[in-house]
Parts: C-alpha cells; sequence; structure tokens
C-alpha cells in the first residue's frame, strides 16, 4: 500500500489540510476527509454526474480525479453557494430556481446539476437553448424527467445571474 | 469501485516525465493524461497500475499551434480547447464539429486529445479524425524520439505501436487545403455515449469536382480506418447524390463490424452506409 500524503486542498475559499492515499478520489476526499458531504458520488466511474465540482471555475467529475492532482486548485463545491448562515444565509440564484420551478425531487443528482450548471453560467452567461441542452445532458437525474432542471437554468440564464445569490 | 494502490510521479516537465515514465514503465507504472479513461477503468478494477506519471503539469504539452502546414496538439490539450476553432482553416471548423460528440461537457474538460490516441478506443471520435486525415504521432522517450504515421498506430482494439517506455507527446494533424470540405457524422444511443457507427469524409473541391478523398470509419471495426474502395468510387467525380450512394454501399460491403451486446454486425454495417451519407451532407465549406 502506497503511504499517505499529506496535501493541503482550496475548497470554497477555505483550506483543507488532510492526509490521502494516492488512490483516494477528490469525491472522496471532499466526502470523508474534508467533511463536506454536499458533494455525491453515484456511479463512481465518470457517467451519472452527481459528483460534479467547479475546479478552477470548470465543472469537472471529482470521481474522475485523485485528491492529490487537485492540489493548487481552486475547489468550488455545493456547500459554496449559499451564502454562509452566519451571513443571511441567501440561497444562490441557481438553488432558488430549482426549488421554484421542481427541478427536484429526491436531491441526489441535485448538488451535480447545480455545479454544472453555476459553471457552465460563470463561463457562458448568454449560452443558448441548444448548447445549454447539451451541457446539461451530462448528469444523470432518474426523478424529474430534466424538462424542470432546464426550466430552472434558463430562468437564472434570463435573469442574468448565473453568478449571484 | 475504489482504485487499488499506486504511487503518484508528478512530471513538472517533459524530459522529468519521460526519465519516469523509462524508470516505472517496467515497474507497472503508467502515463496518466487526463484520466477520463483511466481511472474509470482502476475503479472497476481493470487497471491496476503501481506507479502513475502525471503529465498535467507540464506547461509545454499544453499548448496546441500551427507549425509547417501541421496543426500540433501537445500530450495535454484537453477537448474542450477545441469547443471553439483551434485554426481559421477547415480543419479547426471540423474538430470544432467533432468534439461535440465526445462524452460531456464536464469530462471534455479534462480528458486529452493525445489521451484519446494513447488509449486508441474503436469508438474514440479523435482516432477517427487521426486515422482519416493521416496524423503523425510523436513518440518520446529517454531513448529519443521518433514519428508514427496513422498507418502505423492503430494495431487493433486499444493496441498502439507506442512502447511501454515512449510517451505520445504531440499529435500532427496536416491542415486541410483552402477549399476543402470535412463532414463528420455518429450514431449513439444517447448523448455522450460512444457511438455504434462514425464516419468523417473531407475532399477538396475543385470546380465541383472532388477531390483528394477521405473517407474513414470509425466504432465499426477494431479500429478506424480509409474505405480506399470508396474513396476511389468520389475521385474525380461531382458530389451527386448517386455517386454519393454508392460510395456509402461500398463502405457497408468492405467493413468487417464487431458485434457486441448492442448492435449485430449486420445493423452496423447498415449504420456506417448512412453515417457515411449523412458525414457528407454535413460538410461545410
Ligand atoms: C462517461 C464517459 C463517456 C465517454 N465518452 C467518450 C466518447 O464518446 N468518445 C471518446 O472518444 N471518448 C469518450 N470518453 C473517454 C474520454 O474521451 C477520455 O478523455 C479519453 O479516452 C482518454 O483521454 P485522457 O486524457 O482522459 O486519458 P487517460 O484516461 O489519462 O489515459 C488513457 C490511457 O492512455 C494512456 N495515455 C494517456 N496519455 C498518454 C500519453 N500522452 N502518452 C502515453 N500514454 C498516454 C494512459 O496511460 C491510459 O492507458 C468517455 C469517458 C467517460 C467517462
Ligand atoms: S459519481 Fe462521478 S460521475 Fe457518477
Ligand atoms: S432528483 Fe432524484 S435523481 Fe434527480
Amino acid at each position: 500500500m502506497a503511504s499517505k500524503m499529506a496535501i493541503t486542498l482550496d475548497v470554497n475559499g477555505t483550506e483543507h489540510e488532510i492526509r490521502v492515499e494516492p488512490r483516494k478520489t477528490l469525491s472522496d476526499a471532499l466526502r470523508g476527509d474534508c467533511g463536506l458531504t454536499g458533494t455525491n458520488v453515484g456511479c463512481e466511474h465518470g457517467v451519472c454526474g452527481a459528483c460534479t465540482v467547479l475546479m478552477d471555475g470548470a465543472p469537472v467529475r471529482s470521481c474522475l480525479m485523485f485528491a492529490v492532482q487537485a492540489q493548487g486548485r481552486k475547489l468550488r463545491t455545493v456547500e459554496g453557494l449559499a451564502a454562509s448562515p452566519g451571513n443571511g444565509g441567501k440561497l444562490h440564484a441557481l438553488q432558488q430556481a430549482f426549488i421554484d420551478n421542481h427541478a427536484l425531487q429526491c436531491g441526489f443528482c441535485t448538488s451535480g446539476f447545480l455545479m454544472l450548471a453555476a459553471g457552465t453560467l460563470e463561463q457562458q452567461p448568454d449560452i443558448d437553448d441548444a448548447s445549454l441542452r447539451e451541457v446539461l445532458s451530462s448528469n444523470l437525474c432518474r426523478c424529474t424527467g430534466y424538462q424542470n432542471i432546464l426550466r430552472a437554468v434558463r430562468q437564472v440564464r434570463d435573469a442574468g445571474k448565473g453568478g449571484a445569490r | 469501485m475504489k482504485a487499488g494502490s499506486f504511487e503518484w510521479h508528478p512530471a513538472r516537465s517533459a524530459d522529468e516525465a519521460v526519465a519516469l515514465l523509462a524508470e516505472y514503465a517496467p515497474q507497472d507504472g503508467r502515463v496518466i493524461a487526463g484520466g477520463q479513461s483511466l481511472v474509470p477503468s482502476m475503479a472497476l478494477r481493470l487497471a491496476f497500475p503501481s506507479h502513475l506519471i502525471d503529465i498535467n503539469g507540464v506547461e509545454e504539452f499544453s499548448r496546441v499551434r500551427v507549425e509547417g502546414g501541421e496543426l500540433v496538439i501537445g500530450a495535454c490539450v484537453r477537448h474542450a480547447a477545441f469547443h471553439a476553432p483551434v485554426e481559421p482553416g477547415p480543419l479547426g471548423r471540423l474538430l470544432t464539429q467533432v468534439v461535440h460528440n465526445i462524452a460531456h461537457y464536464p469530462i471534455r474538460q479534462r480528458g486529452t486529445f493525445c489521451g484519446s490516441l494513447a488509449n486508441a478506443d474503436p469508438a474514440s471520435e479523435w482516432c477517427l479524425v487521426a486515422a482519416t486525415l493521416g496524423a503523425r504521432m510523436v513518440a518520446r522517450s529517454v531513448r529519443g524520439e521518433r514519428v508514427i504515421e496513422a498507418s502505423e498506430w492503430f494495431q487493433g482494439i486499444m493496441t498502439t505501436a507506442l512502447e511501454e517506455d515512449e510517451l505520445l507527446a504531440e499529435v500532427r494533424l496536416p491542415l486541410l487545403p483552402a477549399g476543402s470540405r470535412a463532414g463528420f457524422y455518429e450514431f449513439s444511443r444517447r448523448a455522450g455515449d460512444y457511438a455504434l457507427a462514425m464516419a468523417l469524409v473531407a475532399w477538396r473541391d475543385d470546380g465541383g469536382t472532388m477531390r483528394d478523398v477521405r473517407i474513414g470509419t470509425g466504432s465499426v471495426e477494431v479500429q478506424p480506418r480509409r474505405i480506399a474502395v470508396a474513396e476511389a468510387l468520389l475521385e474525380g467525380r461531382a458530389a451527386s447524390p448517386e455517386a454519393i450512394a454508392a460510395a456509402a454501399a461500398a463502405v457497408s460491403a468492405d467493413v468487417d463490424p464487431l458485434e457486441d451486446i448492442h448492435t449485430s454486425a449486420d445493423y452496423r454495417r447498415d449504420l456506417v452506409g448512412t453515417a457515411v451519407r449523412r458525414a457528407h451532407a454535413q460538410a461545410g465549406d
């Protein structure tokens, strides 16, 4: 067994000093070592997108990276979307739009979809409907039938609030 | 669903990467680029490397440039780099058309062009592009550098001419001359899935006559391949629907299709003909 390595992960602006084996995925380190269980793990081989987080602003599958590879990168997870409770706790526009549009049922896929949508709208605030559909087809939802997710994200795009609370 | 144990060796330069590979390849070490094929196969315990040489931190590998009539794509250029044309000519436009068929948006942020070539999945879009347009692969090791032609590169399912201590440092794609037209089409069951069949058709338009015709198929046989008999049917001809249909039929007749749980050989044979016709119809200016 390879020995553990001491690494620092910058997640939502907070530094987490953890010790992990190289084989530990970023998703497992976020959940198990940083205590950030908002990122869900479904398939663990890149198919479902439940584990999507932002790395230096780009949405990536955190189950398809090893935690040691994320040192020095800026990570963002679903915990970083809403304002902290001490700061009023206001939801991100995407979170509010998901609630308003019934874009979640069981919620297992939701953090992945939120991070995918957040990263996409920050990179491409004026993304057209066809491209948005292509991007959102990256992740799986077993409950909603997708239309409400599309509606929620389009609403936030149209309001020009992709990066805002 | 957890990967087996390995030692991680992040390389900071190309020289360091090939030195690490020379040291660890004999001990079951290999390169990790985007990890979008390797990490899932490690999670599924299909792959058990003892050492990973990580090339993500090698600055010089992230470059794509035009040099001597070729597009030179470095070892760590991501699929996402092609979301917008990387060069203003027909090749840049073709690559942008093709990239949207590869996996999903987040996977394209990590996965690399060269990683796809090294992985040599029969269903890889980039492998089809490389085989059809005649890419040259630059392999580097501590022993030096050598260039491998596309016709030599592919050696069957997920097998290439690369030696275990060699790193695919860059892929060189010939630019398509002005006046070229190129189109791509693939059929897959769901967005982002691996294709069941795909085709790429490229030619130079010489006042309505097709010249330098290239027709390639992927996801049909063990490796992507140009279909010479079909190309010959179009060379020097006008691009009439009858001529295209005849070329598509020749492709279907020539291939030796793979069979799997998704598709019978007959279905694939039929599908690839349709893919050729649609790829031709998709060809832009
Ligand atoms: C859900 C899902 C869907 C996908 N769909 C598609 C699809 O439709 N089409 C498609 O083409 N791909 C698809 N992929 C795979 C994806 O495109 C990968 O990015 C690609 O196959 C490999 O590139 P990589 O950089 O991720 O390589 P890695 O996963 O890092 O490596 C793959 C293999 O190549 C070797 N390797 C990588 N780079 C080098 C190098 N420079 N020199 C020597 N060896 C090297 C590695 O050692 C390893 O054996 C999909 C992946 C997933 C998870
Ligand atoms: S858990 Fe990462 S894609 Fe499914
Ligand atoms: S809300 Fe249940 S999987 Fe999407």
